[in-house]
């Protein structure tokens, strides 16, 4: 369906990529955010905070970012499209609930505007070191999905794409900008509200007693229904059979995990999402995201100056992971470059996918800055050697 | 675990009288023999039957533990959630629903302990929930370990010694904290306590009911003090009524005077008055509240 015209503020603005990432969320539908101040994220709220009781919205500064994802879980139940937003260390603290975010199937979306880490580490600069986190940060196995920004304007699209994934997906979705595209200000184009699609909230039309919260019959993904509907539905974070009931078997646990993972899996074809550039015949692909990905653009034209021939996957979506395709051109390059603001954590993944085929090459950096564009050409030079 | 076999469950969901508001189908309940929580439900049930609300606007969220697994038995929307964060989630659900009735229902440990920072706040900000507190003086689920609860100088399974740590007075905290209705009652007090959830129910703002109830297989058993029943003769024998009592005054020692009674009941508007009607006053026209029925959106039909 189209956006609601209350949250969506059309036209051209200088914003940068917090404010448009709210902008985005306000767009999408979201009416209920909560959470807890975090420098290099709290302007998203700030933004919201101001413009949600002209829209019928609330905020509400919680205690910490426990209870904020607590909150937004339970108000995901009530059909409200609900956010938090955060950075490392809060984000650590939210682990908990989206774990059960994931378990109970409760759609809401995480921003996590990534600063240097671990611990306090770097808060007012930036970071892309919680990549594997948001994939693996909560305990126990579940799938769930990731986006990435270069920019405002992408803050701004994909925080709407980010809210329709975890109604389609009925997953928690992370949204993984940095501190950089957050902080950075550009030009926003916000379309009017019919040509936004937004993915309304699904409920199921079975009558109370014909309904369980987890009958999936064959499919993926089960039909949801909402609080203070009448039909009084059990949910929980133990695993549970197809009516939300706790059963502590290893069948049970095979029957519902299995499916929180495949949900996701079944269905990656559809969700990954990235950019592709003269990969053709390419002796080196870097792959890159956020604000990473247009650092090396300088170091991918320097290197291509020297004559190497460069290819360029962006991801977009960063969890599920572009898996195949990675495989396709293992087999076609000599080695991926990885530049990212870490040690090494999308790297792992390129070199599982090439499974030897190609190198993979980290270009690391610790956070605080943003690469040098010279050290990714010298790494893509001696790639492709 | 007690064992019943599949005839008697059915001649029990025909003759229980609070079956209607239980999931039946998931009987028998994990409980122990004399453990108070299941007359806290009896009640809390009755209550909600007497109260005459709308059964299908009630929703109620558990956290982790012995009473935890109240919200897994309520026919009523219900939510079992993680360990201390029942009363987030449900501030969540009241939130994004403000007509939903939300009662959070869960253990000393899970609310007073690794749940205490947002019991204070919630209770500060008067965010409208009914909470139930079931205090056995002990960690259950997880075999008996020290509470923030537990008396000087009773024993638990990681106190092997008698507990030397200060309990929390938890009226006196809530009350301090801004709660408009504060109650204490023993599982012993079926009446009282029935009368006084449903006069908690007509409420509004931040209501606290705390129930101490015996956990016969750890506390009583650690403690050498007899079973469920012994606790409830004790209660019988040592609870005393003081209502609108000081609640400085509550405090409970081991094996010890039981002050029980209303101590608080007051109006106070909520966090959603509060909040609309400042908006209301400092935003004019322009302001528009969270509808009641929530801010789902849906297709225009
Ligand atoms: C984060 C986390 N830490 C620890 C636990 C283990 N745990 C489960 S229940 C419980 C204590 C519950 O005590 P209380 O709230 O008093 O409930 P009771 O069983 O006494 O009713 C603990 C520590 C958990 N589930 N989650
Ligand atoms: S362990 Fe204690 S609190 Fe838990 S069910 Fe048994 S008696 Fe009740
Ligand atoms: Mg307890």
């Amino acid at each position: 369906m189209k956006a609601d015209p209350a949250g969506v503020l059309t036209g051209a603005h200088y914003l940068d990529g917090d404010f448009a990432c709210g902008e985005g969320a306000m767009a999408a539908g979201c009416r209920f955010v909560a959470g807890y101040p975090i420098t290099p994220s709290t302007e998203v709220v700030e933004r919201i905070s101001r413009r949600f009781p002209m829209m019928g919205g609330i905020f509400i500064q919680m205690e910490d970012e426990l209870a904020s994802m607590a909150a937004v879980v339970g108000a995901s139940w009530t059909g409200t499209k609900s956010m938090t937003v955060t950075s490392g260390p809060g984000f650590s603290l939210m682990m908990e609930n989206i774990g059960l975010g994931a378990m109970m199937e409760a759609p809401c979306v995480v921003v996590n505007v990534q600063r240097g880490g671990p611990s306090t580490g770097l808060p007012t600069m930036v970071g892309q070191a919680d990549i594997m986190q948001a994939r693996w940060g909560s305990h126990g196995d579940y799938e769930l999905i990731a986006l990435s920004p270069q920019s405002p304007q992408e803050a701004f699209d994909l925080t709407i794409d980010a809210f329709n994934l975890s109604e389609i997906y009925r997953v928690p979705v992370m949204f993984m900008m940095d501190e950089c595209v957050g902080h950075m200000t550009e030009k926003v184009v916000i379309p009017p509200a019919e040509e936004i699609e937004v993915v309304p909230r699904k409920l199921s039309k079975l009558k109370p007693e014909e309904y369980w919260p987890y009958s999936v019959n064959g499919g993926d993904i089960p039909e949801m229904v909402r609080a203070g509907d009448g039909y009084r539905f059990h949910t929980t974070g133990l695993t549970h059979d197809h009516r939300g009931y706790p059963d502590m078997s290893a069948e049970c646990q095979e029957l519902c995990v299995r499916r929180l993972v495949e949900k996701i899996k079944h269905n990656a074809d559809k969700i990954v999402r990235f950019e592709e550039e003269e990969t053709d015949g390419a002796d080196v692909v870097v792959v890159t995201y956020g604000i990473t990905a247009r650092v090396a653009r300088m170091g991918i034209e320097m290197a291509r100056k020297k004559g190497v021939k460069v290819g360029v996957i962006r991801l977009i979506v960063i969890w599920p992971f572009p898996e195949k395709r990675i495989r396709e051109l293992a087999g076609m390059v000599k080695a991926f470059v990885v530049p990212e603001i870490n040690y090494g954590q999308i790297v792992l993944e390129v070199e599982r996918c090439a499974a030897g085929k190609a190198a993979a090459v980290p270009v690391s950096h610790g956070g605080g800055g943003v690469h040098d564009p010279n050290d990714v050409c010298q790494a893509i030079l001696g790639a492709a050697k | 675990m007690s064992k019943i076999t599949t005839d008697e469950t059915e001649i029990l969901a025909q003759q229980h009288p609070i079956a209607p508001y239980l999931r039946m189908d998931r009987m028998p309940h994990i409980w122990c023999p004399t453990c108070g929580i299941g007359t806290v439900v009896k009640c809390y049930a009755t209550a909600l039957e007497q109260s005459g609300v709308d059964l299908d606007k009630v929703a109620v969220v558990s956290g982790i533990g012995c009473t935890g697994r109240v919200a897994g038995y309520m026919k009523l929307d219900a939510f079992h959630t993680t360990h201390g964060r029942a009363i987030p989630f449900a501030t969540g659900l009241k939130l994004g629903r403000p007509e939903m009735l939300v009662t959070v229902f869960s253990g000393d440990g899970d609310l007073a302990g690794i749940g205490g920072n947002h019991l204070i706040h919630t209770g500060r900000r008067n965010i409208d929930m009914l909470v139930i507190l079931v205090n056995n003086f002990i960690y259950g689920m997880t075999g008996g370990q020290n509470a923030p609860t537990t008396p000087i100088p009773a024993r638990s399974s990681t106190m092997p010694y008698g507990n030397f740590e200060p309990p929390f007075n938890l009226p006196h905290l809530v009350a301090s904290c801004g709660a408009t209705y504060v109650a204490r009652w023993t599982s012993l007090h079926i009446r009282r306590l029935t009368k006084s959830f449903n006069e908690a129910i007509h409420r509004k703002g931040f209501r606290f009911i705390e129930v101490i109830a015996p956990c016969s297989t750890l506390y009583a058993r650690l403690n050498k003090l007899g079973t469920g029943f012994h606790l409830m003769q004790f209660y019988h024998d040592h609870a005393e009524i003081h209502h609108g009592i000081d609640t400085r005054e509550v405090g409970i020692g081991y094996q010890d005077t039981i002050i029980c009674g209303k101590f608080i009941d007051e109006e106070k508007p909520t966090f959603l008055e509060l909040m609309n009607n400042h908006y209301r006053k400092v935003l004019g026209d322009k302001f528009v509240p969270m509808p009641l029925e929530g801010g789902m959106i849906r297709e225009q039909d």
